[in-house]
């Protein structure tokens, strides 16, 4: 280091001494404000980057995590951080430009019928109970949708309020896409190529240490593990060996998945009645029904994705797969119950949502009618020609339609909550109390609980990750008809950040088999992007198709919310703007548009095709280049030296590189997503093994040629003896 | 943590951060980390000119505000010993105090990283300047070559520029941990070295040298992210 500042302040004198005459005799002056400008920029820059080291949030608390459980764990923690970071943008879209517009400038609470509690809910509006269930005075308010005026502008700035609601709805779908999508390409690019299995071994003895871990238990763990892989590497693992009793395996593997989807349908099936009955239960008097009724669909949701995935783990066991595939196929069924379940909710959802519909053009009627009969009624109390006091009535009077958007906001806020208070829940029991009750009882209990059946819980990566995924995907349905949504849920980021860093180190230990966060990253990125495709769809078609309540929102009276688009075209853009746009919407144009995209994305997947074969051409190059240089050096050696050693060494070779290679054929059959085992069936077989073959039959033509051409004793000599064959 | 920073001058900073993969609150925190135990010993020695207590720094991190309990200290010391920042600078730590920073005490190879990032003619003690080279290498920013680069010295524990079977059988069992049931068998142990040899040696000289090594790192997508060490 002190060479190297001597070094760095001789290079900055010689440059600050010559800077003017390293520029041009003529544009001295403006060669030297370039390069001021150019220091200053470098400058600014490194100071930016400090600064937003310095911003992110909660480093010492994902460091001693990580140096207590190793990367995977803290992989998750990373991952939170990350979604909350997108959360509060979403955050501060739906703030500053839908709910605070409305809050400042809007009318205020009281003065329009959708803004003002019904008479008939006013006693009650203010209660806990019913503000809990997001009812009363928390249904009318900037959260939801309804509370929302459909005036074209509001305020002393004009504020389109409509198209804004609309357009942050649809900037928020992007944004989410645009980040999850640029995550996933940066992690791609470090993937690194992808050839799994040339360095088995070496990276597992350069690269499995993970210098993270400053835990000595952790590191124990850590050992072990290593220690395991290689052994279990060296000697040839007996699972991919030993085939007795196949069809025992594929029965009971088949009876293991019956009971899979016996689960899913059951719990889709529960779901639905679930839906139904709480439809019911709207009907009824809110104060016949006690808080289980109330709650039951949340409560439902959660215990089943609480507990399936538990009996999903209980038919693993008679499946008997390697653990990495059992965790695949784990993940892949948890994934399945969270994803049937989130679409049986939405399908019941649309269900009340068309009742709703149908609810609201008999409300429509009736209104017509209600307002008729109070004029008569009025203008029947001035009989005579005397004008009384114009015709009012409390906005609290006026009959309300059914807002579905409302009803769907409240859904998804209520299930949001419900989820967390859940999670809660069941990590204060299933992980805390349970650690208390281990480590207390150990002292008066029969057998050594921290080593026998309960002992603590290992903290349980993908369980959370997904349930994180899928919370994620019911906020970017939701916050179209609940702009608050981002708002809570980015509350409930925070204190589960906190609530669960101190829950893994008070209550949890590090796993005892370790698996490399690396590849899965991808994995639940790739998910994550499934998840916002999903959810994304029911509200574009709801938006689409669903034409918007009649007096809630701010598309009401509208016949479609994307109206609200061509609306703002005719108003405020010159006209000159409105014809060429409408002549952008031409068919005609907008189908050679889709076209050309279709041609472009077959030509940029055949170029990518075409570099992935040049790349694998290379690399069989390579390994070629290597054998041949591998046999050149035991020709020049074995030209040198002569004599039984070589011959020796050379049988020995060879027999050794061939069972090498078979070895990998036969034993590394398996290719599991991520974790150290670098088995790749697909590589191995169509490179390997054919190269050697290909080199041993040039070996036999040349050997063939050799003697056929009547060479020199001596070289066919050296020849017999590199095939090990001795009767020459 | 601004008010004592800015003794180690701005220019100082600067230069570190050109030469470093670090940013300034590293640099800081590092300076607290390796520094202040060290001149508290000093200034003790100064004042009673007794024996040497050393103060092991793992004493330093038990808090969480480590840098206020080593700021208080920091700035006590400074008004009389501001000239000696800057030596300080360079003086030695030796490798206890070191090693028992609870990022490297875990590490099997902690011995090896303090031997190849000390410059010290004795290589027994490390300066701050080293230090700062440390972690600049295990640092997030720093690019694969440099990891890899100084991965190889210190996995190579005969300082001969090669990994030969010894670096390997010992590289290995630092990996197995230290009980006995834990390490490999002569057998065992043979037949991965000579897999491994297999695999990384492309001219067949039974040792792996630094291009061969860089070659096979730089295929690993685990490498980068697992050689990292944070303060």
């Amino acid at each position: 280091m002190e060479k190297k500042i001597e070094v760095l302040k001789e290079a900055k004198k010689f440059v600050s001494e010559n800077e003017g005459a390293l520029g041009k005799g003529k544009g001295k002056r403006w060669f030297a404000f370039k390069m001021m400008m150019a220091k200053k920029w470098a400058k600014f820059l490194r100071d930016f980057e400090n600064f937003k080291a310095a911003c992110v949030p909660w480093e010492n608390k994902i460091k001693a995590i990580e140096s207590q459980f190793g990367s995977s764990v803290a992989s998750y923690f990373l991952f939170l951080r990350w979604m909350y970071g997108v959360n509060m943008v979403l955050f501060i879209l739906t703030f500053s430009l839908i709910m605070l517009p409305e809050y400042l400038w809007g009318l205020p609470y009281g003065s329009l019928p959708r803004k003002t509690v019904p008479r008939a809910e006013e006693a009650s509006a203010a209660n806990f109970g019913v503000l809990y269930d997001f009812n009363g005075l928390a249904q009318y308010s900037v959260l939801f949708y309804g509370y929302y005026d459909n005036k074209r502008t509001i305020g002393w700035m004009n504020f389109r309020l409509p198209l804004s609601y609309f357009l942050v709805g649809i900037m928020c779908i992007g944004y989410s896409f645009l980040v999850v999508l640029k995550a996933m390409t940066k992690n791609i690019g470090d993937d690194g190529g992808g050839d799994d299995n040339t360095f088995n071994f070496s990276w597992k003895v350069f690269t499995s240490w993970d210098y993270l871990i400053g835990n000595p238990e952790t590191a124990d763990n850590k050992f072990n593990s290593i220690t395991m892989n290689f052994k279990e590497a060296i000697t040839e693992e007996k699972a991919a060996q030993v085939e007795e009793n196949v069809h025992l395996i594929r029965f009971l593997r088949f009876l293991a998945n019956f009971f899979v989807f016996l689960t899913l349908g059951g719990s889709g099936y529960l779901i639905f009645w679930a839906v139904k009955r709480s439809q019911e239960f709207a009907q009824q008097d809110p104060d016949t029904l006690g808080w289980w009724e109330k709650n039951e669909m949340n409560m439902v949701m959660s215990l089943l994705g609480m507990f399936c995935p538990t009996l999903f783990d209980l038919f693993a066991e008679l499946e008997d797969y390697h653990p990495l595939i059992a965790l695949k196929w784990l993940l892949g069924r948890i994934f399945a119950l969270l994803l049937g379940n989130l679409y049986v909710f939405i399908l019941a959802l649309m269900d009340e949502i068309n009742n709703k519909i149908e609810e609201e053009k008999l409300v429509k009627a009736n209104i017509t009618l209600w307002e008729a009969n109070m004029i008569k009624a009025y203008n029947a109390s001035f009989s005579e020609n005397s004008t009384g006091p114009p015709f009012f009535v409390h906005p609290a009077d006026v009959p309300r339609g059914p807002c579905w958007e409302t009803m769907v906001g409240q859904e998804f806020v209520r299930l949001t909550v419900s989820d967390v208070l859940t999670t809660y829940v069941t990590i204060l029991i299933g992980d805390f109390l349970r650690a208390c009750f281990v480590r207390f009882c150990n002292y008066c209990w029969c057998w050594d609980l921290e080593y026998g059946y309960p002992s603590y819980t290992e903290f349980d990566i993908s369980g959370n990750v997904l349930a994180l995924i899928f919370n994620q995907g019911m906020i970017w349905m939701g916050s179209f008809f609940a702009p608050s949504l981002p708002g809570i849920n980015i509350l409930r980021l925070h204190t589960s950040m906190y609530f669960q860093c101190w829950a893994v180190m008070c209550c949890n230990v590090p796993e005892a088999r370790v698996f490399k966060a690396s590849r899965s990253n991808n994995f639940y990125l790739g998910m994550l992007l499934l998840i916002l495709f999903l959810s994304t769809m029911p509200v574009l078609y709801m938006i689409v198709s669903l034409p918007p309540s009649f007096d809630c929102g701010p598309f009401s009276g509208k016949n479609r919310m994307f109206e609200v688009i061509g609306e703002t075209l005719e108003h405020d853009f010159p006209s000159w703007m409105a014809k060429i746009l409408r002549q952008l919407s031409n068919p005609g144009l907008v189908i050679a548009v889709i076209l050309v995209m279709i041609l472009a994305i077959y030509y940029l997947n055949a170029t990518a095709k075409g570099q992935k074969a040049a790349n694998l051409d290379l690399k069989k190059k390579m390994k070629m280049q290597a054998l041949e240089n591998k046999m050149r050096n035991k020709k020049m050696a074995a030209a040198r030296a002569g004599g039984r050693y070589v011959y020796v060494c050379n049988v020995c070779n060879f027999s050794f590189s061939f069972s090498f290679f078979l070895s990998f054929f036969f034993f590394f059959a398996f290719s599991p997503l991520d974790g150290e085992w670098h088995y790749c069936r697909e590589q191995v077989i169509p490179q390997s093994l054919p190269s050697t073959f290909l080199a041993l039959l040039r070996h036999h033509i040349q050997g063939i040629w050799l003697f056929s051409s009547g060479r020199k004793k001596r070289e066919m000599k050296m020849w017999a003896y590199k095939l090990g064959s001795s009767d020459f | 943590m601004g008010g004592s920073g800015s003794r180690l001058s701005k220019e100082l900073l600067a230069e570190y951060q050109d030469l470093t993969f670090l940013t300034k609150q590293e640099i800081l925190l590092s300076v607290y980390v390796v520094l202040a135990p060290h001149l508290v010993d000093d200034e003790q020695q100064a004042r009673s000119g007794n024996e040497h207590t050393g103060r092991p720094i793992a004493e330093n991190t038990d808090s969480s505000p480590l840098s206020t309990r080593a700021h208080r200290r920091f700035c006590e010391l400074l008004p009389q010993e501001q000239r000696s920042v800057e030596s300080s600078l360079r003086a030695q730590v030796p490798f206890e105090q070191i090693l028992s920073l609870p990022e490297l005490k875990a590490n099997p190879f902690k011995e090896r990283i303090c031997r190849v990032f000390s410059t010290s003619p004795a290589k027994d003690s490390l300066s701050f300047e080293d230090f700062l080279d440390l972690l600049s290498v295990f640092s997030d920013t720093a690019t694969p070559d440099i990891k890899s680069h100084y991965a190889f010295r210190i996995f190579d524990f005969d300082d001969d520029g090669t990994l030969n079977r010894e670096d390997l059988s010992r590289l290995v069992n630092c990996l197995t941990g230290e009980g006995e049931d834990t390490r490999l068998s002569a057998s065992e142990m043979k037949q991965l070295i000579d897999n491994i040899l297999e695999e990384s040696d492309i001219d067949r000289d039974g040792t792996i040298n630094l291009s061969e090594f860089q070659h096979v790192i730089s295929r690993s997508p685990d490498f980068a992210s697992s050689f990292k060490i944070v303060l």
